[in-house]
Parts: structure tokens; sequence; C-alpha cells
């Protein structure tokens, strides 16, 4: 205890802050580039994977090989996977590719099912609708589907980003220079254990707190009807 | 020429066959009325019509053109040419009634959009809901939000409009608005099919009555003969059960 108090003002300079910061921004940075797009590219497998047809088989059943090989996966694993493929082929890829490469393939599979359940929440008869006055899937999914079925859709979603936040702590296991990183440097340093890794601790409660708040606040407020939600609006103006 | 003319027409789901060969035909300006016992296949009728249940055999012909419902090209040019109104209404809750009703016309018949509106704006004050415009569905009544469908589907400019028990979810007090709304369609010269339970309704707006029963039409013909002479016994029954009331 005495050696943690003594520590305490060598540990917490400017330059050892300057490092975590920088680190903790790198993790914030890594795994909101990765859930986003890993985001995007999970509607465009809900979609194929909706493909009617016989011809489509195939490929509905890549679609759904891949969400559920990748969700029965360890992270760890899909990032050793990455890491090995890609310096087979592009040897000079920077460890933040391949990280954020990890957590875009992982969060295809989670979001994708996040995605399909939120589709499926939305009434056929709202499809059956669009399709009778000569709609399209995709025009019937972007102007009828979809904006129905956000408020199931983002709220999981963000939970998802959020929780991921620590598991990018696995891809300090191949060397990027993320927080827990930067801890175990710390450590080996000299700088109790204690210390550091309830610094970093705080580190990563302070990152995903006001996330999950705000993911909070959208459910809330996707959860108001929408005409109430204009008739407030209405009432205000 | 008829308008259009359904030919043995078949349905399934699963196995089950609900269409058991449906032929009937009607005149353009006609408006012709399908009745029958709950389960009947009414609504199977139009749903097949549109494409949105699987047709498994047999033949529609609208002006003589066949549609082919195995030919994305031939099933888009029968929505094109119909319009259906659905018993729950199923107006796109995401969006407010103006946009209900032209979002059709400007994004799929590519119609402009001042043109479109303005005309939405016709057929939305046609229907009495003219102060409506920005609403969204969730803040109508059933009988507004069903006036607001039957403008949805004009907006189109089908050539047949399909009505599938359009009355039937509303309260009793609400059902008037949208028989008139139906009546003055009728009075100008709308094809129409209707599949209704308003048989006093029927009797006054229908040109043909179709009396459907287990997926097969059993009888069909004018108004008064099948309901105050009819030939089959099965409807003899049916009528005499429903007109009683
Ligand atoms: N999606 C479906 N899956 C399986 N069977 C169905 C489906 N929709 C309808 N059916 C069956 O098809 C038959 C005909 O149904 P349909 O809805 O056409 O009858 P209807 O004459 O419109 O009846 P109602 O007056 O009650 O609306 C019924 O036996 C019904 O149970
Ligand atoms: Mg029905």
């Amino acid at each position: 205890m005495e050696r943690i108090l003594e520590q305490i003002p060598r540990f917490f300079t400017a330059d050892n802050m300057a490092l975590l910061l920088q680190s903790a921004g790198l993790t914030l940075a890594m795994t909101l580039t990765g859930c986003l797009i890993g985001f995007g590219l999970a509607f465009i497998l809900v979609f194929l994977r909706q493909t009617p047809g016989l011809w489509a088989l195939p490929l509905r059943v890549v679609c759904i090989t891949y969400v559920e090989v990748f969700r029965r996966i360890p992270f760890i694993v899909v990032i050793y996977l990455v890491l090995f493929f890609i310096q087979t082929v592009a040897s000079d890829a920077s460890l933040f590719t391949i990280a954020v490469i990890s957590i875009c393939i992982y969060a295809i599979a989670y979001t994708a099912d996040i995605i399909r359940g939120g589709l499926e929440s939305v009434p056929v008869t709202q499809t059956e609708a669009a399709r009778a006055m000569n709609f399209g899937r995709l025009r019937t999914l972007v102007t009828v589907t979809l904006p129905q079925a956000w408020p199931v859709i983002l709220p999981p979603a963000i939970a998802f980003a959020v929780s991921f936040i620590k598991d990018t702590a696995l891809v300090s296991q191949i060397g990027v220079f993320e927080l827990t990183f930067r801890g175990k440097e710390l450590n080996n340093q000299g700088y109790s254990g204690i210390l550091v890794f309830g610094t970093i601790a705080m580190c990563y409660f302070l990152m995903s707190f006001p996330l999950s708040m705000l993911g909070q606040y959208l459910e809330k407020r996707l959860a108001t009807p929408r005409g109430e939600r204009s008739a407030r609006k209405i009432r205000r103006a | 020429m008829p308008h259009l003319a359904v030919n043995d027409l078949r349905a399934k789901y699963g196995a089950l066959e609900v269409l058991k060969g449906v032929s009937f035909s009607m005149e353009k300006g006609q408006v012709v009325a399908l009745v029958g016992p709950s389960g009947s296949g009414k609504s199977t009728v139009l749903r097949t019509l549109v494409g949105l249940t699987p047709v498994s055999g047999g033949s529609v012909t609208i002006h003589g053109d066949e549609i082919r419902y195995s030919n994305a090209a031939s099933v888009r040019r029968a929505r094109d040419q119909m319009a259906i109104v659905f018993q729950q209404y199923n107006l796109f809750q995401n969006m407010r009634i103006i946009d209900n009703v032209t979002v059709a016309p400007t994004k799929i018949k590519k119609r402009p959009k001042a043109e479109a509106r303005a005309d939405a704006e016709r057929l939305l004050a046609m229907v009495g809901l003219a102060d409506k415009l920005n609403a969204f569905p969730d803040q109508l009544s059933g009988g507004q939000q069903q006036r607001v469908a039957i403008a949805r589907a004009l907006a189109l400019h089908p050539e047949i409009l399909l009505l599938d028990e359009v009355t039937s979810a509303l309260d009793p007090e609400l059902v008037n608005e949208v028989l008139d709304t139906i009546r003055r369609l009728a009075t100008e010269g709308m094809t129409m099919i209707l599949v209704s339970h308003e048989m006093a309704f029927v009797r006054e707006v229908a040109d043909k009555v179709i009396f459907m029963d287990s997926g097969a039409v059993v009888e069909e013909g004018l108004p008064e003969q099948l309901f105050d002479a009819p030939k089959t016994d099965r409807a003899r029954e049916f009528f005499g059960k429903i007109l009683r009331h």
C-alpha cells in the first residue's frame, strides 16, 4: 500500500497520462471504426441473405454460414486468423488495420443477426403493401422496413459496440499499442499493477459509460411512437 | 373482350389448395362483388391477382394480355394495372399521410413531384382528409386510415381497384364514411372488385355478385338474382342466413 502511495506522483505524470490517453483513443478508434464498417456490411449481408429464388440458394447458405461460424469463434482466434492471413497476402499491413479488420469481421456476424431480428419485427403486411405497388426489394428495405426497424436495431447494436470497447483489449495480444497493452508496459516499468490497471479500468469505464448512456437515450427516444413525437414537436412549436 | 378474365385460377398454401379453379370475368367500369363464407378464398383471389400469393394454375388476362406470374416483368405490369386496398389498411407507418399517397407515384411511376402532390391532395380532399396531410397513420382513426389507403390506391390510377373487406375492421359509425367513398367511385365508373360482407351495400353498387365457397365459384349473377332467388342450395343457405339479419 505504501509503495502505491509513494508511486502516485511518479505515475500520474503528463507523459504517462498522454500515453494512456493516446492508447485509449486508439482503442476507441479501432472499436468504432470496426463496428461501424461491420454494421454497414452486415446490412449488405442481411440483404443478400434474403434474396429469394432457387438460384440464390448458395448465396443464402454462404451468408448463414458466415454468421453461424463467426459467432462461435472466440474473438482472439479471429484476430490471429486475420493476422496470419493478412501477413501472407499483404505483409506490410499495419497492426491497426489488422485489428480493425478483425473487429469488423466479428461485428458483421453479431450485428447481422440484430439487423435481421429488427427487420423481421416489422409486420409482413408493410412489405406486402409495398410489393403490391411495385416497390423493389431494396426500395422496400430503405423506404419502408428499415425506418420502422431502427428502434429495434439500434439499442442492441449500440450495446454491442459499447461492450466491444473492452473486448478490443484482446488485440494487445498481437502488439497493438492499445490501452491494455500500455498497461502491461507500464507495469513492466515497475509501476504497481494495482495502480496501473486500476487507472486503466477507470479509462475503460469512462469510455463506455457515456456511450451506453447515449444508447439508452436513443432507445427511449425511439420507443416513443412517432405520432406522439410529432405531436410534441407541434406543441413545442 | 372482357376487361379482366380469370380462368380456372388455382392457388395453394403449402399442401392446402385454397383456390380450386376460380373463373369469372368483368367488363370495364363494372363493380364485381366477391361474397362467401369466411375462409372461402375471397382474399386469396385478390392476393393472387396482384402476385402476393403464388398462382399454381389457371390464367388471368387483362385486355386479353395474359399475366404470367412466374415472370417478374409480367407481374410488374399486372401491379401497374391493379391496386389493392387491404382490410387492415397497411399504411406505411413511418410516413406522413401525404407521403403514403405520393411515394409510389413519384418513386415507382416517376411522375413529377408537384404533379403527384397535387393529385394526392385532390384525392385526400375527395375522401375528406384534406386537413390530415402531415399526420402519421397512428394519429388517425381506422376509418380515416382506410380512406387514406383508398386514396393511396387511387393515386396509382389503376385500371382495376381491388378492395378487400375495407369496412370490416371499422367501428359501425365509421363504416359509412368509407362506403360513401366507394359509392362515389362506382358512380364515376371505376372498375372494382369488392370483397364485402355488407350485403345491402353490395346490392346497391355491384353489377355482378360472385358467390364463392371452399375455393370455388358456386354461383354468379346480378345481385337481386343471387340474393332473392339463388339457384344453388349452398347459396340459398348462405344468403338465407345473412340476409335474415
Ligand atoms: N398465409 C396463409 N397460410 C396458410 N393458409 C392460409 C393463409 N392465408 C389464408 N389461408 C387459408 O386459405 C383459405 C382461404 O383464405 P382467405 O383469406 O382467402 O379466405 P376469405 O374468404 O378471405 O375469408 P375471410 O372472409 O375470413 O376473410 C382459408 O382456409 C385460410 O385458412
Ligand atoms: Mg379475407
